[in-house]
C-alpha cells in the first residue's frame, strides 16, 4: 500500500495531526498492517517536502506539541489525478486497487469509487484482449503459458473489483460512519 | 451497421425488476459480451432481445424491423432462419445422436437428409467433435455437449447468434479452446454474436462489452 496516497486520502477531510492520521489510517484499513508512528512522520516529511501538504497550525494540550496539516493545492490535484487513473494491469498490483477504491471513499465519495473501478475494468478488459490475441498466435507452449499466467491473474482481480463495485456502499459506511 | 437494437427493455417478474429499460445494440458481424452477476438480468435481456420472451415495455429491432410485436410463429421462423438461440443448457434432443442433433434445424428448414448430415459434420468437425458424431447426448461429457450444442446453433449460418454462457466457466483449457472455435466461427461466417458471460476472461473474447447490474446497463462499461 501506498502510505503516501492514503495519508493525501485522509487529509483529504480536513487537517489532522500524526496521530490522528495513525488511528485513521487503521481504523479504514483494518486489514492492513498498523502504520508506525515512524512512517508517519517520514510520509509527512516527504509530502511537505513535495509541497503536497503544509502545517494547520499547531497545539499543545499535554506533552510535545503537535502540528496538524491540510491539503495544498497541488495536494489535491496529485490527489484528484492519481484517483482518475488507472492502474496499469500486471500481475501482483497487490492492495494498490483496494488502496485506491478507499481513498475514492476517503477523499470523495462512493461515485468516484464505482467509476475508478469501472475504468479499472476497463483497462484490465483491453489488456486481456492483447493477451488473449498473444495466446492465439503464440508460437510456442512457453510463450502461451506465460499469457496464460497474466490472463490468469488479471481474472482474478476482476472477479475483485466486481465483487467489491457490488459492495461500495457497504465498504463506504464502514470507512466513513 | 447495426444488426440488432434494444431499446429501453424492461422485464418485471412480479416484484423484481429483472431488466430495467436496457438499451443494446449490437452490429452486424460484431461479438458482444453482456455481463454481470448472477441475478443481474443476463438471460432475461437474451431472452427478450431474441423474441422468445415478450418485455413488458420498450422495443427490439432486427435488421431493420420490429421484432417484439411480430406473432410467437414469425418470431419462431427467424429463430429458425436468421437468428440462433444457444440457452443456457444446451437442450440437445436426447434420443438423437450428435449429427442428427445438429441437422435437425437443417431438415426442418427442408434440407435434404444427404447435405444436412454433411453439413452436420463440418461443423462437429469445426468444434472437435467429429468423432463422438453418432453418440447420444447422455453418452457425451458437459464439454462435447456444449460443443454439439454450438454447432447445432451456427449450423443454419445465422446472421445472429445468441450464446447463455456458452462455455460455463474458462477453467480449463478446452473450454478455452471452444470460445476461441466459437469466435473464429463467428468472424469467419461474418455472424454477429451476444455472448453471456459472468466470467472477464470470457468476455474478454468479444469485440466490446456491456455490463449489466441490477437489470441496468451500467454506463462506463463500453469498451
Ligand atoms: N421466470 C422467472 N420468474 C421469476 N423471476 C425470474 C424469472 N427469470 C428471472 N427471474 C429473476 O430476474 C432476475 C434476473 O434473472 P436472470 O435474467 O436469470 O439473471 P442472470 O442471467 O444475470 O443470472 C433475478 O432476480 C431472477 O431471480
Ligand atoms: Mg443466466
Amino acid at each position: 500500500m501506498s502510505t503516501r496516497h492514503l495519508l493525501l486520502g485522509l487529509l483529504a477531510r480536513g487537517p489532522q495531526h500524526g496521530y490522528e492520521l495513525k488511528r485513521a489510517h487503521d481504523d479504514a484499513l483494518p486489514s492492513a498492517k498498523p502504520l508506525a508512528f515512524g512512517q508517519v512522520y517520514a510520509t509527512i516529511g516527504r509530502l511537505e517536502r513535495d509541497g503536497l501538504i503544509e502545517p494547520a497550525g499547531s497545539d499543545r494540550v499535554a506533552g510535545p506539541e503537535r502540528v496538524s496539516y491540510q491539503l495544498t493545492h497541488s495536494g489535491r490535484t496529485t490527489l484528484a489525478e492519481w484517483l482518475d487513473a488507472v492502474e496499469t494491469p500486471a500481475p501482483h498490483l497487490g492492495g494498490a486497487l483496494l488502496e485506491k477504491v478507499v481513498v475514492a471513499l476517503l477523499a470523495a465519495d462512493r461515485d468516484t469509487a464505482t467509476r475508478y473501478l469501472v475504468q479499472q475494468r476497463a483497462a484490465h478488459m483491453a489488456r486481456m484482449r492483447e493477451l488473449i490475441q498473444v495466446r492465439q498466435t503464440a508460437t510456442s507452449v512457453s510463450e502461451a503459458a506465460a499469457a496464460d499466467y497474466t490472463i490468469t491473474h488479471l481474472d482474478a482481480d476482476l472477479r475483485w473489483m466486481q465483487q467489491t463495485a457490488a459492495r461500495v456502499d457497504a465498504l463506504e459506511k464502514e470507512i466513513r460512519p | 451497421m447495426t444488426l440488432l437494437t434494444g431499446r429501453a427493455v424492461t422485464k418485471q417478474y412480479g416484484r423484481t425488476a429483472a431488466l430495467a429499460e436496457a438499451d443494446v445494440e449490437v452490429a452486424a458481424g460484431e461479438i458482444l459480451a453482456v455481463t454481470g452477476p448472477s441475478g443481474s438480468g443476463k438471460s432475461t435481456l437474451l431472452l427478450c432481445l431474441s423474441g422468445i420472451v415478450t418485455p413488458d415495455s420498450g422495443e427490439v429491432w432486427f435488421a431493420g424491423a420490429r421484432l417484439d410485436d411480430r406473432g410467437e410463429a414469425a418470431r419462431a421462423v427467424l429463430r429458425r432462419t436468421e437468428i440462433g438461440v444457444l440457452l443456457q443448457h444446451g437442450q440437445l434432443v436426447p434420443e438423437l445422436t450428435a449429427v442428427e442433433n445438429v441437422a435437425l434445424p437443417l431438415l426442418l428448414g427442408g434440407a435434404t437428409r444427404g447435405s444436412a448430415a454433411r453439413s452436420a459434420e463440418q461443423w462437429l468437425d469445426r468444434f472437435g467433435v467429429a468423432g463422438e458424431a453418432a453418440k447420444r447426448p447422455g453418452e457425451l461429457s458437459g464439454g462435447q455437449q456444449q460443443r454439439v450444442a454450438l454447432a447445432r446453433a451456427l449450423v443454419t449460418g445465422p446472421r445472429l447468434l445468441f450464446a447463455d454462457e456458452p462455455t460455463g466457466s474458462l477453467d480449463s483449457v478446452a473450454g478455452e479452446s471452444v470460445l476461441a472455435a466459437l469466435v473464429s466461427a463467428a468472424k469467419d461466417n461474418a455472424t454477429a454474436v451476444l455472448l453471456i458471460t459472468h466470467d472477464a476472461t470470457v468476455a474478454a473474447y468479444a469485440d466490446r462489452e456491456v455490463h449489466l447490474r441490477d437489470g441496468r446497463v451500467l454506463s462506463g462499461v463500453t469498451a
